[in-house]
């Protein structure tokens, strides 16, 4: 149907990443209900939504760490579901974990360079210490010896160099100090300059309104708004509500 | 001559390369041990099993095809690897998910199953295996006799040891194993086929096995029963070094078998329970092992 193909094509534009009635499962335990989003090409999405919502599930699912997903995720038009696990980040996708993942037997070079480049394209190791310069340096050390904020920088600079054109960056500043947080955010909006797409899941939505396009509201395991940022002011009152703070 | 503590030195020098070979084999199988359990979190009861089989192979390659021990040096782990990949893939990978303790019941069933087989096939009492012509004869060094074998033994397998520990700790091949031994999830994410790792990992730790096995062979008779009794200290050793730990593997179990060739020269009654009495302090002072890290 190559009609319908191309209604299809025009109406999504650029769309990097489309999920659709997406359910997932941990087990016996139903935790996406439904979840219904889009990423176009270059924009900075943030998942917004209390603990529990689903925001770090709807990551977790995209990345294939889930037992069981139901409904569609696509990326650049293909299908992710049903797709072997690591075939997944050879796509262009970069996941930073929540609890960032920095290996503790590894190297902060070894750290750097673990995840394969996937796609040209890719920023250099001295770009990446221009981006994140408190890595410079550091080569040697035990991974887990860097400070938080800088394992959060290591966890991001990793997915960097391989090429990786969307990225699933998991509460970035999550027990960062204010200082550490201006400059992840420094660092992201350097990222989204250079062409990056980037999924946000954000508790901190003060940072996230400093860097986000639009946002999205989970709430129990679907997405009940969106949000641009520009209507993030006029807005405000429902979002305290659908975040409880 | 000389004495040293009233002990002939010939006779020290002696249990001391005595020690040193069994050293080369603890290190060698718990070297294998430690890198299966630690990517793979099962305690590998199939060790000694597999360590046997790979002598098996030399000497049916021998016996039937007239393969000699340098093929068979070659043949022996890539047969036990091989076996190692299909037992992986068809057993061992569905017990991931469940407790640990399911892994050492398979594989000590499957250890059973070895030995019972070969035993049944070829009886307990051992075939012998000729020592390759190269490496006939031995040297004086004065101090003490040392049969050229036996030398080509402990060079060999503290090659192969630290050629594995270098591959593991300093190799973009080992930061994936010692990254996927941490998070395997987070290496997957990255784009790495962790299944396939796995399977890799197990069958190189049981073609380590093998290898030793056939290094065995023209020194101990190849018998069914080789590997149960040596498997039994090769745990003590992985208990003492560290579950998991690839240095710790290797140190340990050549320092334990100096220590008991030692201890065969001062204290012979002791020789055989040493290294568990060893095993009783470090898990009381250090239940992690000596080079173990808490998990």
């Amino acid at each position: 149907m190559p009609d319908g193909m191309q209604t299809k094509t025009a109406r999504t534009g650029t769309a990097m990443l489309e999920i659709a009635d997406l359910h997932g499962f941990y087990g016996e335990s139903h935790v996406l209900h439904g979840v219904s989003l889009e990423v176009r090409q270059g924009e900075v999405v943030t998942l917004l939504g209390r603990n529990g919502a689903g925001k770090t599930s709807t990551m977790r699912a995209i990345m294939g760490i889930m037992g069981k997903r139901t409904g569609s995720i696509r990326f650049q038009g293909t299908e992710l579901i049903g797709m072997a696990q690591h075939r997944i980040p050879r796509l262009g996708i970069g996941y930073v974990p929540e609890e960032r993942g920095i290996f503790s037997s590894l190297s902060v070079d070894e750290n750097l360079t673990l995840p394969p480049v996937v796609k040209e394209g890719g920023m250099t190791v001295p770009q990446i210490h221009d981006l994140f310069p408190n890595l410079k340096g550091r080569g040697s050390t035990q991974g887990t010896r860097l400070s938080g904020g800088e394992q959060q920088m290591l966890a991001i600079a990793r997915i960097l160099r391989t090429g990786a054109t969307l990225i699933l960056l998991d509460e970035p500043t999550e027990g960062l100090a204010p200082v550490i947080i201006e400059q992840i955010g420094v660092a992201v909006r350097a990222l989204k300059a250079r062409g990056f797409t980037i999924v946000l899941v954000e508790q901190n939505f003060r940072f996230a309104a400093t860097i986000a396009d639009r946002h999205y509201v989970m709430e129990e395991g679907h997405v009940v708004d969106m949000i641009p940022n520009d209507q993030l002011h006029a807005n405000m009152d429902k979002l305290h509500t659908y975040l409880g703070v | 001559m000389f004495q040293l503590l009233g002990i002939p030195p010939q006779a020290l020098f002696g249990q001391l390369l005595l020690g040193l070979i069994n050293g080369s084999f603890y290190a060698l199988l718990s070297l294998g041990l430690a890198v299966i359990f630690g990517m793979l979190n099962v305690v590998n009861m199939a060790h000694g099993a597999l360590y046997m089989v790979g002598a098996f192979v030399a000497w049916l390659l021998l016996t039937y095809l007239g393969v000699g021990y340098w093929g068979a040096l070659v043949l022996a782990p890539l047969a036990v690897g091989a076996v190692g990949l299909v037992l992986e893939r068809t057993m061992l990978r569905r017990l991931y998910k469940v407790d640990h303790l399911y892994g050492l019941l398979l594989t000590f069933g499957l250890a059973l199953i070895f030995e019972g087989a070969f035993r049944h096939q070829y009886g307990v009492s051992g075939q012998p295996y000729p020592i390759p012509d190269l490496l006939k004869g031995g040297t004086n060094l004065g101090f003490m006799y040392l049969p050229t074998y036996r030398g080509w033994v402990v060079a060999t397998s503290l090659l192969v040891c630290f050629g594995t520990w270098f591959a593991i700790e300093r190799t973009k091949l080992g930061a994936y194993l010692r990254a996927a031994t941490e998070n395997p999830t987070l290496v997957q994410a990255f784009g790495i086929n962790v299944p396939v790792m796995v399977s890799l990992t197990y069958g190189f730790g049981v073609a380590l096995a093998g290898l030793a096995g056939v290094l065995a062979a023209p020194i101990y008779q190849v018998s069914p029963l080789m590997g149960s009794n040596l498997i039994i200290v090769v745990f003590a050793v992985v208990v003492i070094g560290g579950m998991g730990s690839i240095l710790g593997a290797i140190v340990t179990g050549l320092g334990l078998g100096l220590l008991e060739g030692l201890t065969k020269v001062f204290y012979p009654e002791a020789s055989n329970i040493v290294v568990f009495v060893i095993m009783a302090v470090v898990l009381m002072v250090k239940p992690a092992g000596l080079f173990g890290r808490e998990r």
